[in-house]
């Protein structure tokens, strides 16, 4: 029997799992929860329904909300050969997802409910009702892999394939969540199109589904309107880094830290060069916006520290991410009583409060924090909302 | 494998089998006039004259259709539509909200989009309707009531409800009364000329007959609006080719269900006692939902709640030892919604998601019931284990 590195060991028939699959209906999930079953394990088919009215049809590039991609998911299962049911997570993700990030963006903060649903959805509510219904494990189709240890700790690494890892929402997963979950998808060197091909050859009919990018719970990928309909409208000023009025805007929470498009400012600048947001300031919902080397952040701190494995001590170096699909930098980090404070070996531009930090060592996710102020280049004032 | 869901749908008898695989073998539309028209329409007559017996029914009295969801649609909307064209103040329909959705959503449907007021009956802890009750609706103001729908027996718990008091309300004013006796048929006496009902449902697969085709049994001074367009078929009031084979199949079936329905309560309902005292025994804090009292409960029911668990966690973990069941209630996209039928009865919303119907039939055994016994308990710790979500 094949098996995966890192899938975890159970205690029944030798090395068969009861592995719960969380199945979306998309491509990624159809072929991880194939895997599982192919090596052997015991595997069921889940369907989270997030959703209290869910759609009918899938529109745009939306992932995993419609009565659609749920009978898209019950067939991969049926293909499969595996149990499966719809399971209504639809109050705890409205609770634990949808209005955190509402609550965010009032805040002028910069969430991931991605990371949000993985910390509390998949791997929290999903995995504990897995575990007292008498399942292993839980599997997903992210790309991420877990080492374990010759001491039989868990580690979890960025996916074989880098272009594809996406380790970096997985950041908020602690030991015992990681002791729980399986990845079949990320200890393979796979390209999407070979993940595709392989959904093909196993008669999976996702196999051609487009990929979904935009939030889940957003409809029509409208972010700032479905702000709008639920945080309503607010003017507020437009101000450069004097203060000085350069026009006005509907909504603080419209605006993320070094966005250029959007602003609406009539005048240009005195020297001509493009400006972005530099500060969202929801108390008195000001929007300060300024030159691009005005972006550059050396340091920031971070709270909520959660660590996948033992937290580091003392200052370290390490990579950080900080964002899902963005680059590498290097860092150095110390946790300072629960506050975890990076500094940048060269700056970085487009931080946010509100958003991950995700620290790596080589390819291994350390821990993650959510950015709750940051340090400007040349002294400026520091950003704290 | 225990199939303990006969009340979604239970295995086609052999005899039907076997009457509608020799239909299947021979051609002829029962609407032609030559030798294989009279054929195979000489077969539907006496069908219908087989089902009108089983039901106490008159031939003429039934109208064949597509199944239990199309005569319940064709019933309310049917009858809506041609009592209001006669007295434009009858938009007013008396239902039951404890009602099957094929026709609590065609009452929603009328009165969404055709001016119909609803008045939903009271219902008792046990999901009954009371014949004063309707009295009551009614008296309101008897002239603008188009009708009134209420079920035989519950799909969900089990409940049998008064018909025949029921429909000698209905009669007093001059309402006409329709009831959906899908889950009744085989399993209660259904008398259609001694209940006084205006209209019945039934279905095939139900009682050991063929999915797709079922009958709207109407009292012959009716002529509801039609759903269906057409050829004319069956009165003018549901057109469309005639399934000969289905149509057979589902007189073969009734005609036996019919005839064996005293067995079916006494061995069937044995069986059905011993699965209640079981689970009450493993469980002690299960509550048995519906009438407790055989009388007024269908005989192959039971249907249970169990405080502190999710329904759809012990159909999973039922699912996973081989034992079918169902939490009884609706599902939307595969989510079990909380039962309105439990809601309707005064539950609260933790007791209606933790409930799971077991419904018996004709292919039940004692190995059934005992493999029931054997896993309910450890299944329910389990499933409060992982408690409510």
């Amino acid at each position: 029997m094949t098996d995966f590195p890192g899938a975890p060991t159970g205690p029944r028939n030798g090395n068969r799992l009861r592995v719960l699959a969380a199945m979306s209906g998309g491509v990624d999930s159809a072929v991880a929860a194939a895997r599982a079953a192919e090596a052997g394990h015991d595997v069921t088919g889940v369907h989270l329904a997030l959703s209290a009215n869910p759609q009918s049809f899938r529109t745009g590039a939306r992932g995993c909300c419609t009565i659609e991609d749920s009978r898209d998911a019950r067939r991969a299962a049926d293909v499969i050969g595996i149990p499966f049911y719809v399971w209504d997570l639809a109050d705890r993700f409205r609770e634990d997802v949808v209005e955190d990030f509402i609550a965010e963006y009032a805040a002028g903060r910069t969430p991931n409910p991605c990371l949000r649903c993985n910390e509390k959805i998949k791997f929290a509510a999903l995995l504990d009702k897995a575990l007292a219904l008498g399942f292993d494990a839980v599997c997903t189709g992210h790309y991420a892999t877990i080492v374990v240890r010759d001491d039989g700790t868990r580690e979890l690494h960025r996916a074989s394939d880098a272009a594809k890892d996406q380790s970096y929402v997985l950041g908020v997963l602690d030991e015992r969540q990681l002791a729980h979950a399986m990845f079949p998808l990320g200890d393979t060197p796979t390209t999407k199109d070979e993940i595709r091909a392989e959904a093909e050859r196993r008669g999976l009919a996702v196999a051609r589904k487009p990929d979904s990018h935009d939030i889940c719970f957003i409809a029509d990928g409208d972010t700032q309107g479905f702000l709008a309909k639920r945080l309503g409208t607010a003017d507020g000023d437009i101000v450069d880094q004097d203060g000085t009025k350069l026009g006005t805007h509907e909504g603080a929470y419209g605006f993320t830290i070094g966005q250029r498009k959007g602003l609406r400012i009539g005048t240009p600048a005195a020297d001509g060069k493009p400006r972005y947001v530099l500060d969202i300031s929801p108390v008195n919902n000001t929007v300060t916006v300024g030159p691009a080397e005005a972006l550059d952040v050396m340091a920031l701190t971070a709270i909520k520290p959660r660590w996948c494995g033992t937290p580091p001590t003392g200052p370290g170096r390490y990579t950080a991410q900080l964002r899902a699909h963005g680059g590498e930098s290097q860092v150095t980090a110390e946790l300072v009583g629960e506050e975890l404070r990076v500094r940048f070996t060269e700056p970085v531009r487009g931080v946010a409060p509100g958003q991950a930090v995700v620290l790596y060592d080589g390819t291994r996710v350390v821990g993650s924090a959510t950015i709750a102020a940051t340090e400007r280049r040349e002294g400026a004032a520091t950003v704290a909302v | 494998m225990a199939y303990l869901d006969h009340a979604a749908t239970t295995p086609m008898l052999p005899e039907a089998v076997q009457a509608m695989t020799e239909q299947l073998t021979s051609t002829g539309n029962a609407s032609s006039l030559h030798a294989a028209g009279r054929r195979a329409r000489r077969a539907v007559e006496e069908s219908r004259e087989a089902l009108a017996a089983a039901l106490g029914a008159r031939p003429s009295e039934v109208v064949f259709t597509g199944g239990g969801t199309e005569s319940d649609n064709l019933a309310v909307k049917g009858l809506y539509w041609a009592r209001r064209a006669a007295d434009p103040r009858r938009t007013r329909v008396l239902a039951s909200p404890v009602e099957h959705h094929a026709v609590l959503d065609a009452v929603h449907w009328l009165a969404d989009h055709e001016g119909a007021s609803i008045d939903w009956l009271p219902v008792d802890r046990h999901g009954r309707v009371h014949p004063e009750a309707l009295r009551e609706a009614i008296q309101r103001d008897p002239c603008d009531v188009a009708l009134a729908t209420i079920m035989w027996a519950n799909n969900e718990v089990g409940t049998v409800l008064p018909i025949a008091e029921l429909a000698a309300v209905a009669r007093e004013f001059e309402v006409p009364l329709h009831s959906d006796a899908v889950q009744a048929f085989g399993q209660v006496e259904v008398d259609f000329a001694a209940s006084g009902l205006d209209a019945m449902t039934v279905t095939a697969h139900k009682i050991g007959g063929p999915y797709g085709v079922g009958a709207l049994v109407l009292r012959r001074e009716w002529a509801p609006v039609p759903l269906l367009h057409g050829g004319g078929q069956e009165r003018d009031v549901r057109s469309g080719t005639l399934d000969t084979p289905a149509v057979v199949a589902f007189a073969t079936a009734a005609t036996l269900a019919a005839q064996r329905r005293e067995e079916f309560v006494r061995e069937v309902g044995g069986l059905r006692d011993r699965l209640v005292d079981a689970v009450r025994e493993a469980v002690p804090e299960a509550i048995l939902n519906g009438d407790p009292a055989p009388e007024g409960r269908l005989p192959a029911n039971a249907h249970f709640s169990f405080p502190g668990c999710e329904g759809d966690s012990l159909l999973l973990l039922l699912d996973a030892r081989g034992i079918e069941c169902s939490t009884g209630s609706a599902c939307t996209a595969g989510v079990a919604q909380p039962s309105h039928v439990l809601l309707a009865m005064g539950a609260d919303s933790a007791r209606a998601r933790g409930s799971l119907r077991f419904s018996l039939g004709h292919t039940s055994t004692a190995a059934d019931v005992a493999a029931v016994a054997e896993a309910i308990g450890p299944v329910v710790s389990r499933a409060r284990a992982a408690g409510l979500s």
